[in-house]
């Protein structure tokens, strides 16, 4: 009679299917994202964003291995996180930035960031862009060499990106907004071309990765602030398709574990970014500000979700 | 209300029910109903017959037991149930001649008393699951203020399709029921809430609607996700009122009930026979051949399994109910209830409990809720042991759908600390 029944069946609580998207679906959605703006960057500025953007992922991914192998901790480079933190590290430098400064980037954002904060979920700020704020005061000159675009030919080597024309005053130097819409100016590998992040960002918001309230809040403001300072439709453009607020407002802003959970948080997220970008764009003495704007509303996120959580138990904004 | 998109797996959604033998022994359990449970009628030795009263109880909040089959009572034992705790079991061997009980006729109704006390009669509870008795639903305080009736006919959780096939089947003995329902509780209207999956079942009742020329009753379809069929979910969709937990649908003006149990209901008021079998919806990977099966209850499912040509392949995971709610049982040896709606069988592959990984704080946990309760937030607490904040955040809202735990990437089982947070809670508050 032992055999008659299966006695030694799988108990576990409902319920008992679950979806199939899982961590390292989700990091791949993003990556995909990522594509165009990478094929782009590829083009505009040839084989050496290629090649930095390989070393970037190879690199964070083994530093991402060897912390886990070291510290005995469940091997997570299969989620495919630390694959996108070295995409988007090497679409946060110039192209032609020194391998091993990138790769000292890499370090720094997987293993002090990411990992000595508890690894993925728990970093209290964003990896890329705190690896990117690294490299800018480690190596500021490097950080800002700009290689010029393909159409800009041979005649020069490096030039400035619009915004540091923009904040020199050189504004007949900067290239018009459909130039920068399609991406041939200076500025990081990924951050170029407006129309690719778009294509991406638009991509997740409908694949319902990401919400749409950071990167319209952050977007909006940068274009609300633009147009109230500079009192010019064309310049609040210039604003918005500038700098890293495409890349930043659809890809690093919007990282779930350093970004508020509910919408009001969310909006309140974006709002802050805008505000701060555009303050140290044209108060402050750097000429970009959003890698600073993201860093510091990553720090605000703990009190915006406090304050949220406020609202959404009283019924009111969720 | 939110809701989310669940694989609907309606496998059996065209199979005929059939009937299945008389099994060569049942174990009828005596806690078949949410409440108290039954105190055994008769003795190991005794003969008893179909339809006859095996079990009853003096408490409010319970419904007597029938016995599905003829035979002679092999034992009384005390097993370990689905929940956790001991049950009571009355073991019949059976003799296969399926004699009817003597006490099988049909009831005589004649006031709001003698249909509340015939419900009870009929054994039954409600069949969707939650085997809440239906006597007591039918028997709301607030009687006078209670204008609709809506009936149930959701059946959101994947593969299961034993509504849909009362609907199909049995169409005329869920109006009738309805109707029944309606004259003695003197209801306005009826609605019989359907998700847009199930045309068949639609198409039936809208045809004899018409055929009876029936103007009180109206079929609202309802969008195919999870959970439509959830109590609270359902009279939102059907009603446009907000019900919070605690609170009854009574409360709100509405009766509610499933439809499988208004139209078998039907039919003891037709036969005086009380609930002894039910449609079960078999199916899962490791079923040799996925049916609706008429099953005398307290057939064990291994009985069951075998009448579907047997196991495909090992099982490694039976699940009585849906997948979304269903209770994994640890051996197929269970008996079937009153409220085994299904019987799903896994193979190694759909039975493995994922990893957990990390929380990203993506809140599509959240998000999937229907109440838009926060689960990340109830897991913290719950961990911390913050009764406090489990309070603050309504974690008594939770219905347990298993929306957060489907949607999760990184496969926590949010739905299990739920479950746990809100014991906790009453813990604390007790």
């Amino acid at each position: 009679m032992a055999n008659k029944f299966h006695d030694n069946l799988i108990v576990s609580s409902s319920p008992h299917i679950v979806t199939e998207s899982d961590t390292t679906r989700l990091m791949g959605t993003v990556i995909l994202a990522l594509v165009p703006a990478w094929v782009a960057s590829i083009y505009v500025f040839g084989a050496r964003a290629l090649l930095l953007s390989i070393v970037c992922v190879a690199a964070s991914v083994l530093f991402e291995y060897i912390y886990n192998a070291i510290t005995h901790k469940k091997q997570t480079v299969r989620d495919l996180s630390a694959a996108l933190t070295g995409l988007l590290i090497a679409f946060n430098v110039p192209s032609n930035f020194p391998i091993w400064q990138a790769v000292l980037g890499c370090l720094f954002a997987i293993v002090v960031v990411k990992q000595l904060f508890g690894g993925i979920g728990r970093n209290f700020s964003n990896p890329a862009i705190t690896a990117r704020i690294f490299l800018f005061i480690s190596f500021s000159a490097n950080m800002s060499t700009w290689p010029v675009t393909r159409l800009d030919g041979a005649d020069a080597v490096t030039g400035a990106t619009p915004l540091a024309l923009y904040a020199e005053g050189s504004r007949d130097q900067i290239p018009d907004l459909l130039r920068m819409f399609l991406g041939f100016h200076g500025g990081s590998a990924g951050e170029v071309c407006a129309l690719a992040l778009l294509i991406g960002g638009i991509y997740l918001i409908v694949r319902k990765v990401i919400s749409p309230i950071i990167p319209c809040a952050f977007i909006g403001t940068v274009f609300v602030f633009g147009f109230i300072a500079t009192g010019s439709l064309h310049w609040a453009l210039f604003h918005v398709l500038a700098g890293g607020v495409m890349l930043g407002a659809f890809f690093m802003a919007t990282d779930y574990v350093t970004s508020p959970k509910l919408p009001l948080g969310q909006l309140l997220f974006g709002i802050g970014c805008g505000i701060i970008t555009m303050s140290i764009r044209l108060f402050g003495s750097y000429p970009e500000g959003v890698s600073f704007s993201i860093l510091l509303m990553n720090l605000c996120t703990p009190l915006l979700n406090n304050l949220s959580y406020k609202f959404y138990l009283k019924g009111g904004a969720k | 209300m939110p809701s989310i998109h669940v694989p609907h797996h309606k496998n059996t959604a065209q199979s005929e029910t059939v009937t299945m033998p008389v099994p060569d022994e049942v174990s009828i359990s005596m806690s078949q109903n949410i409440g108290a449970p039954c105190t055994p009628l008769v003795a190991a030795g005794d003969y008893v017959k179909v339809g006859q009263r095996i079990g009853d109880s003096e408490a409010f909040v319970s419904v007597p037991v029938f016995s599905s089959v003829s035979g002679t009572v092999k034992s009384i034992d005390q097993v370990r149930g689905s929940m956790g705790g001991f049950e009571t079991h009355i073991v019949i061997e059976t003799d296969k001649k399926q004699e009817v009980s003597e006490e099988v006729k049909p009831p005589v109704v004649e006031s709001f008393e003698d249909f509340v006390k015939a419900a009870r009669d009929s054994g039954m509870v409600g069949l969707g699951g939650a085997s809440f008795p239906t006597h007591i639903k039918l028997n709301p305080k607030n009687i006078d203020e209670c204008e609709y009736l809506v009936v149930n006919a959701a059946e959101c959780e994947p593969f299961i399709t034993t509504d849909n096939r009362e609907m199909v089947e049995n169409g005329q003995d869920v109006l009738d029921g309805m109707k029944l329902i309606m004259q003695y509780l003197n209801l306005k209207k009826g609605f019989i809430g359907i998700e847009t999956n199930k045309p068949d079942a639609i198409a039936n009742l809208k045809r004899l609607i018409e055929q009876n020329e029936i103007s009180d009753i109206e079929i609202v379809p309802l969008p195919s996700s999870y959970p439509k069929g959830a109590e609270r979910v359902l009279i939102y969709e059907v009603t446009g009122k907000t019900m919070d937990a605690g609170v009854l649908p009574a409360q709100l003006g509405v009766i509610l009930d499933n439809v499988s149990t208004v139209g078998v209901m039907a039919e003891f008021f037709k036969t005086g026979m009380p609930i002894v079998r039910r449609r079960v919806t078999v199916d899962g990977d490791a079923v040799a051949k996925p049916q609706n099966v008429y099953i005398p209850i307290g057939t064990r499912i291994a009985d069951v399994i075998e009448f579907c040509g047997g196991y495909k392949k090992e099982p490694r995971k039976i699940i009585m109910g849906g997948p979304m709610m269903g209770r994994a049982t640890k051996s197929d040896e269970s008996p079937t209830m009153k409220n085994t709606s299904s019987i799903l069988c896994f193979g190694q592959e759909m039975a493995e409990v994922k990893e957990e990984t990390a929380c990203l704080n993506c809140q599509r946990c959240h998000t999937a809720c229907p109440f838009g309760l926060m689960p990340s937030i109830f897991a913290d607490a719950y961990e911390q042991k913050d009764v406090d904040k489990l309070n603050r955040f309504n974690v008594m809202q939770c219905m347990e759908c298993g929306s957060c735990s489907y949607t999760c990437p990184a496969r926590r089982p949010l739905s299990l600390t739920n479950k746990l947070a809100k014991m906790m809670v009453k813990e604390a508050s007790s």
